[in-house]
């Protein structure tokens, strides 16, 4: 199990790098707050290498991320979608399934909401109460769908889903586009008329008859989906048989093989899950924020997800923690220049926390010989 | 508009296919998968372009990008083959540092005029080849030559050399290829560094000779993830990859030449009828893309054929592996 020293010199004790046959339990919590503190350092230095001043950055992260209530409101809006597209691949990830298009999943999960109100399929005057619930639902089909494609031709043909999910990515971006710029252009501008109110998730701010200090607060009733879709997610993979057999299938597909475990079928069951939560964090972004369909609508959500699944490591609790982290990151980061910085830190985020993964897999340990 | 236009074009912008496809063809015979090539080709883009602007050589530039994919590459080598750590997402880290990092330093330089030039060139004689010669040896960018070399080069390099041997022992079998001698991890470095290389020089391409200048995040346009799936299309054959890096290339320049045009064979061009429409040729170079890589993936489940066998599973000697 462990690399046989090469070293032979005179001392009587030598350094070994073994493999962990166990790891303690606070090891992985330790090792991704370190990665954490390593990548703020490093994109420290990056930030003063190209002569920005990285504490005031980072102040000004913080400040209009975390400030007061109202910029707070702010963030966890930003995080609305992230939770969701952070839980979309966690999910695939358990399984071992890189699905790398929750970007154009919560593409057409947006264009599905908008259908329901654009397409006319309910009359004009329609209650919220039945509106909302079908936009969330033709989101998240549309959403399904479009991930069960990557889904079925992996379990069916054997096709990489990477390579898929990503090309998908992009032909939902031009099917976006041809609806914002074409049948549903707005007297020929890039996006569609607003969606009556009843279209509109409620706000916290509507509450400030009741509450008057939640006037002007912007967080919507996605937030709240986001955070039931977390306990779900959490529910179904820890408690249910259908979660362990994903976990199973991710851990040791051929153990799960062996134990009749249909992977096809759990391959496209979780394609679709994943893909209908990304396409929740559509629906909700055009239902909560934006009350249309325009093509600037994903700004990199879906691969902000990635990151995110990962910090979480696949766990529903810490994709929410981690996804109002990187909201703040991304709604400080639009007034910070140059604007790839949010991306650049998001790389060293992500490249920090696998080598400190790896790391916590290896131990050094002093062998007498 | 005429075919030999048409594909003398496919033939110019399918070498950055080419050559991304290439690096990741070598990096994936020794057993490493880099799904970075996105972020290196961003970096490579971006090095060759702002080292030729402020050297005004673009030979520097060339030499700064192939080094900006070689750096990036070298951190994947460390993370995965030295660490051991999941080759998936640290090539995914690697795309979005090295998009990051690009974004970054490239701020301020989109727009900013072309900046160095490649040299292009005719081929005496074989460009007065009929139909051939028009398109590939008439005033094609040098990167083009390099790429036609570099197929039969990899190839032999793989396939006929004792050094190439090697490579793919270390990609099918590494604990075979230890107890024979070689040294697996410094294969598998050497390779994954020797992909970024070709992947930067592929970048370098687009910003100094294919289309000139910095497009910010419009610069690569995914073709580093078209490369990815090329490599599965190509199986892993340098001849294959360029087979679909000219066919993809071609696909993707007539997808832009058929918005132009009033009118295609003395017909109304349709997509003028209504605008919108020509978002749909913008999906065909991406839904060719998924085609070739299922008809790969098919071909490769008939004949089984099929990756390395050692692809993307980390190796330490006296361990199993997974």
């Amino acid at each position: 199990m462990s690399a046989p020293a090469t070293d032979r010199g005179l001392l009587p004790v030598t350094l070994r790098v073994e493999r962990r046959l166990g790891t303690p339990r606070w090891l992985p919590l330790a090792a991704t707050l370190a990665a954490i503190g390593a990548a703020l350092v490093l994109s420290g230095l990056l930030l003063a290498l190209i002569g920005a001043d990285p504490f005031a950055v980072f102040a000004h992260i913080l400040g209009a991320s975390f400030g007061d209530l109202y910029v707070l409101s702010d963030t966890l809006v930003k995080a609305t979608p992230l939770i969701l597209t952070g839980l979309a691949c966690s999910l695939a990830f358990r399984m071992r399934l890189w699905n790398i298009g929750a970007e154009g999943q919560l593409l057409m999960g947006a264009w599905g909401a908008s259908a329901v109100v654009l397409l006319g399929i309910f009359p004009a005057g329609t209650p919220g109460i039945i509106l909302i619930p079908a936009m969330v639902v033709g989101g998240m089909v549309a959403g399904a769908l479009w991930g069960g494609i990557a889904g079925v031709l992996r379990a069916r043909l054997n096709v990489n889903e990477i390579i898929t999910t990503l090309m998908l990515n992009y032909v939902a971006l031009s099917f976006l586009r041809f609806w914002v710029f074409g049948p549903w252009s707005e007297g020929g501008f890039q996006q569609t008329v607003q969606f009556p109110r009843d279209a509109w998730l409620g706000r916290l701010t509507e509450l400030s008859w009741l509450i008057p200090d939640v006037a002007g607060m912007t967080v919507h009733g996605g937030f709240l989906l986001a955070l039931v879709a977390a306990g779900i997610v959490w529910w179904v993979l820890s408690r249910t048989r259908t979660g362990y057999e994903i976990r199973l299938a991710g851990d040791n597909p051929q153990a799960a093989r062996y134990a009749g475990i249909d992977l096809k079928r759990k391959i496209v069951l979780v394609f679709l899950a994943s893909g209908a939560l990304a396409g929740l964090a559509g629906a909700s972004e055009v239902s909560g924020t934006v009350h249309r369909l325009q093509d600037s609508l994903a700004l990199g959500y879906g691969f902000t997800g990635i990151v995110i699944a990962y910090l979480a490591k696949f766990h529903p609790l810490g994709v929410i923690v981690a996804a109002i982290g990187f909201g703040a990151l991304i709604l400080a980061g639009r007034e910070i220049q140059p604007a790839g910085i949010p991306a650049m830190i998001q790389g060293i985020v992500l490249v920090c926390v696998i080598v400190a993964d790896a790391l916590t897999r290896y131990t050094l340990r002093v062998v007498r010989r | 508009m005429s075919l030999e236009v048409l594909l003398a074009a496919g033939v110019a912008s399918g070498t950055v296919l080419l050559l991304a496809a290439l690096g990741e063809i070598l990096t994936e015979r020794s057993g490493i998968l880099n799904l970075g090539v996105e972020g290196m080709l961003f970096v490579g883009a971006l090095a060759g372009f702002k080292v030729g602007l402020e050297t005004g050589n673009p030979w520097l530039g060339l030499v700064a990008a192939v080094l900006a994919g070689t750096a990036l590459a070298l951190l994947h080598a460390f993370v995965t083959v030295r660490l051991g750590a999941d080759q998936t997402v640290s090539g995914l880290a690697l795309t979005l540092l090295g998009t990051g990092v690009a974004m970054v330093l490239g701020e301020g330089l989109a727009g900013g005029g072309t900046g160095a030039l490649l040299p292009t060139l005719t081929i005496p004689l074989l460009s007065a080849i009929p139909f051939l010669g028009p398109v590939l040896f008439t005033d094609q960018s040098i990167m083009v030559y390099v790429g036609l070399l570099l197929v039969p080069l990899c190839w032999w390099w793989v396939e006929r050399t004792r050094p190439g041997l090697h490579l793919r022992a270390v990609g099918e079998n590494p604990t075979a290829a230890d107890a024979l001698g070689v040294n697996v991890i410094r294969t598998r470095v050497i390779y994954t560094a020797l992909g970024g290389a070709l992947v930067g020089l592929a970048g370098a391409t687009i910003t100094m000779a294919i289309s000139p200048g910095w497009n910010a995040n419009q610069t690569t346009s995914g073709q580093g993830w078209i490369a990815v799936g090329l490599v599965i299309f190509a199986r892993w054959s340098p001849w294959r990859a360029l087979l679909g890096a000219w066919l993809i290339a071609t696909i993707r320049r007539l997808a832009l030449d058929l918005q132009g045009p009033d009118e295609i064979l003395g017909i109304p061009n349709v997509f003028h009828l209504y605008q919108p429409a020509t978002f749909f040729l913008d999906m065909l170079p991406y839904l060719l893309v998924i085609l070739v890589v299922v008809l790969g993936s098919r071909e490769a489940i008939r004949r089984r054929l099929g990756a390395p066998a050692a692809l993307g599973v980390p190796w330490h000697r006296g361990e199993r592996g997974l």
